[in-house]
């Protein structure tokens, strides 16, 4: 009876330990947020592995490694974290595999309808956090501006949300009035939200680098997979969603 | 039990293991933080002002939960009426959802698209990014585990008691406050330190609900979060943790004393 509650024991620790078992290689890929929909789509068509992607806040993922989590590949939204890795020889060298825009979303009946209209008072704007990518892409915009404008524009920022997705949710919810996230995201919620374009002057360089974890158990795999995302299937994955081609 | 038999030793073991599991964690933090680097983190004002963010929402959450939850708790525990069980199932309903869940609800009823959002809006009362947000958020998570405490200590109080003291001419407000609470205090100690300990910890909901804004909505747990989110920002992360720990702690304690306090006088005189 004890024998067998141990059994019981040591075989539940282990299914919560995830252990594929024999066969394929389990990939383990940390992504950005805004991958989410193409990263997805390219993981569960990943030939020769199973992939298991986790998303979140870049900044967050890259703590999470710099913590000592296990992954094979950290796909950024942005190319400074990877190279601050990169240095700390956390990960290999970082490729940039995609490019972004940056614009703006308002609920559809809302009262936003050009930037202008950001720095009405009383306009419920939400960004990213500071640390997020898309947090400092947006500060970057807005340090672009007139510095009245900005101080009016940062003046109506009421939440800043630890990744894109929620900048997103919030807008779409209706419950801000604006939010800066990136044109792929828009997509996702098509319908959902209006999209306000940036001029060009305004628009940031959003590029995504990704590199392979150092320590990583499926190096090889690792390195397939961020092949795909420059020139094969997760490159046609990315393009689908929106994403800009590296150039 | 006799510690020697198989089944002694195997409970030891299990009570062991338990203990350390659930104390390693918290040991860690402060093994982690150097005393001058916990200092520090104090002396950052980003930290300083979710400390006192978290202070002063979690006491205006408690102030409400008590100041409503006492007499709706006294009735709950002394009426019978049908439907009875279904009410108290319903406030406890709250304890088990995700604080994710809680964040979506209550945007749902009270979000400016929500139930309750166009009212809210016309009488001129913004929750959403509000601090107001962060109580509202922090009432709706908490006050389960005050109500289940109080209903359970004034269902527990003896009925002769309540029923002496209006005998002898107190009012029903009067029997409330001078009988029913001193006597049922530890039990409403209790619940309060649980409240207000889950009120502390709250993250999910109020992010969700409220937002996160540094001197807003952004409490010491969602500041531990950004923290934690900055790479590097680790050790300040830590050092946020133990001072909301040691935070929790002196509340847990000082609360559960309130209530000790009073349970070993001498009971409450009826004259």
């Amino acid at each position: 009876m004890r024998r067998g509650l141990a059994a019981v024991a040591v075989s539940l620790l282990l299914a919560g330990c995830g252990g594929s078992g024999a066969g394929e290689p389990t990939l383990t890929v940390l992504g950005a947020s805004s991958l989410t929909e193409a990263l997805g789509r390219y993981g569960e068509s990943f030939p020769g592995a199973k992939v298991r992607s986790s998303f979140a806040g870049s900044d967050q993922l890259a703590a999470q490694i710099e913590q000592g989590a296990r992954a094979d590949v950290f796909a950024s939204a942005d190319t400074a974290y990877p190279a601050q890795l990169h240095r700390e020889r956390l990960v290999g060298k970082p490729v940039v595999f995609a490019r972004n825009r940056l614009l703006v979303v308002t609920p559809p009946h809302g009262t936003v309808e050009s930037l202008a209209d950001l720095t009405e008072p009383g306009t419920r704007i939400v960004i990213g956090d500071p640390s997020v990518p898309v947090g400092a892409y947006t500060r970057e915009v807005l340090g672009r501006l007139p510095a009245s404008e900005q101080a009016a524009i940062l003046d109506n920022v009421r939440s800043e949300e630890p990744e894109v997705t929620a900048v997103l949710a919030k807008v779409a919810g209706g419950a801000a009035d604006a939010g800066f996230v990136y044109a792929t995201d828009a997509r996702t919620v098509a319908g959902q939200v209006r999209t306000v374009p940036l001029p060009p002057r305004l628009q940031p360089d959003v590029a995504y680098a990704a590199a392979v974890v150092s320590g990583s158990s499926e190096e090889e795999d690792a390195q397939r997979y961020l092949e795909g995302l420059l020139h094969g299937a997760g490159g046609a994955d990315l393009r689908e969603a929106g994403f800009l081609p590296p150039r | 039990m006799r510690l020697r038999s198989g089944f002694g030793l195997l409970a030891l073991a299990a009570a062991a293991l338990a203990v350390a599991f659930l104390v390693l964690p918290v040991v860690a933090i402060f093994a982690d933080v150097s005393p001058g680097r916990l200092l520090d983190a104090l002396g950052e004002e980003s930290a300083r002002e979710a400390l006192w963010l978290s202070l002063r929402t979690t006491v205006i959450a408690m102030v409400l939960v008590v100041a409503v939850g006492a007499p709706a708790a006294y009735l709950l525990a002394l009426k019978r009426f049908r439907g009875r069980s279904l009410v108290l199932a319903a406030i406890e309903l709250p304890l088990v959802l995700p604080p994710a869940v809680a964040g979506i609800a209550l945007l749902a009823a009270l979000g400016p698209d929500g139930i309750l959002g166009g009212a809210l809006a016309g009488a001129g009362l913004e929750l959403v990014f509000q601090t107001a947000g962060v109580v509202v958020a922090l009432v709706f998570v908490s006050a389960p585990f005050f109500l289940r405490q109080a209903i359970a200590a004034f269902a527990a109080l003896d009925p002769r008691l309540l029923e002496a003291a209006r005998t002898l001419g107190a009012g029903p407000f009067r029997a409330f406050a001078t009988v029913a609470v001193p006597s049922a205090r530890p039990g409403l100690a209790a619940g309060l330190a649980l409240a207000w300990g889950r009120a502390l910890g709250e993250f999910g909901a109020t992010l969700l609900f409220a937002g996160s804004l540094e001197g807003v909505t952004q409490t010491a747990p969602l500041a531990i979060f950004s923290a934690f989110n900055r790479p590097g920002g680790f050790t300040s992360a830590l050092a946020l943790s133990a001072v909301l720990i040691v935070l929790a702690a002196t509340i847990l304690v000082g609360v559960k004393l309130l209530g000790a306090d009073r349970a070993v006088e001498a009971p409450p005189q009826v004259r």
